[in-house]
């Protein structure tokens, strides 16, 4: 299976970045129907999560850095999906879990499968830390929760965690561009 | 009604900047390498109050700030135990802080500490930043944190800060020993290779 996967990424390397999203989610879904993984949590290294990062449409991209066990976090994850609802095709919303390998099927699995979001969250799985935060934001301590907004070259990093009306509000303001 | 929009607008902007500002505020002295760092005199879980200048044996130390509850500092802690081993009896103890403030987050009492402390056999001071002042002013954001200082004359100059290895959340995945590297550098009197890294961690509850 992880092999299959590989594969597949290797391939999709050649695809146009602008594409690669698209693939990305249909590579996950395609695992996940093939397999059976119905409760699988899609998993990625950074190099080929680092598209959505820079996707060149003229949508609000917002990607949230979470995990199980970070209270604020948790705390902050109802207002994005609240938002979700409410913006549905309008933004892109993904949430990017670092919980440890360890924690994935005893912790991360239930939670993204009890609240119905398998459709939002990725795994990251890159221990190369030092590497890819400052390419996600060069100003990013690692810490979390932390959150990424951008649409076009408009991009915006926040490490703090979110109000409903904080969030809406920023939100908003990229809608508006 | 544009007028409305344009003060909607300008007053949402204001409420960024000072957002903003606080938190610059909050973290503007914070350490940088080459920076001294000043002494401090925290109460450590024996009941004790510890300060670096106690250590008159040692060249720098290996501050750590980390806490009982966040899972990188878990998945650390047997790391932290082995520079502890390895440098302590060279001259750079570890001295771990938890900055968590008790009623913000539950589990991070002194108690709590001790608990842990005696349950994975801590052989370092493990001292609790109870004003929440010495974290902002080292500019640690989140645990696991490592600030190694040096002693040069009479004052303590940050020489690292950063993560404890290359792969935080994974150990098996270890490639570069960051602060091993940087004090077995110090040691030889060579300069520091990497002395600024980032990792994933728990934010820090003030």
């Amino acid at each position: 299976m992880p092999v299959l996967a590989f594969a597949i990424s290797c391939k999709n390397a050649r695809q146009e970045s602008k594409d690669d999203i698209v693939i990305l989610k249909e590579e996950a879904k395609f695992r996940q129907e093939v397999y059976s993984f119905k409760d699988s949590v899609p998993t990625y290294d950074f190099d080929h999560l680092a598209p959505l990062f820079d996707q060149d449409d003229d949508k609000v991209h917002v990607i949230n850095f979470w995990a199980t066990w970070c209270e604020p976090c948790l705390d902050e994850m109802p207002n994005f999906l609240k938002l979700n609802e409410i913006y549905q095709d309008d933004w892109d919303l993904t949430l990017v879990s670092l919980d440890l390998r360890n924690q994935v099927n005893s912790r991360l699995k239930p939670f993204v499968e009890s609240r119905n979001i398998e459709d939002l969250v990725i795994w990251l799985d890159d221990p190369k830390e030092n590497e890819w935060i400052p390419k996600v934001d060069k100003n990013w301590s690692g810490a979390l929760p932390a959150t990424l907004i951008y649409r076009g070259d408009s991009r915006r990093f926040y490490e703090e965690a979110f109000s409903y009306e904080k969030l809406k509000e920023e939100v908003e303001y990229f809608m508006s561009l | 009604m544009k007028t409305l929009k344009i003060l909607a607008v300008l007053a949402f902007l204001i409420i960024i900047s000072a957002f903003a500002a606080i938190n610059f505020h909050l973290f503007q002295d914070e350490y940088q390498v080459g920076d001294v760092a000043a002494d401090f005199s925290l109460k450590n879980i024996d009941g004790e109050m510890v300060s670096l200048a106690d250590r008159t044996d040692a060249k720098g130390f290996i501050v750590v700030f980390t806490c009982n509850t966040c899972p990188f500092a878990q998945a650390n802690e047997k790391r932290i135990l082995a520079l502890d081993a390895k440098f302590d009896t060279k001259g750079y103890p570890v001295i771990a802080i938890n900055p968590n403030d008790p009623e913000v987050k539950a589990g991070e009492s002194l108690a709590a500490m001790q608990a842990i402390a005696k349950e994975h056999g801590y052989t370092f001071p493990y001292l609790a930043d109870d004003h929440q002042e010495v974290f902002p002013e080292f500019g640690a954001k989140k645990t696991p944190t490592v600030f190694v200082l040096q002693k040069q004359n009479d004052e303590l100059i940050v020489k690292y800060k950063g993560a404890i290895d290359d792969s935080a959340r994974d150990e098996s995945a270890v490639d570069k020993r960051f602060v091993e590297d940087a004090v077995e550098a110090l040691l030889a009197g060579k300069t520091i290779k990497t002395n600024n890294t980032k990792a994933i961690g728990c934010a820090i509850k003030a």
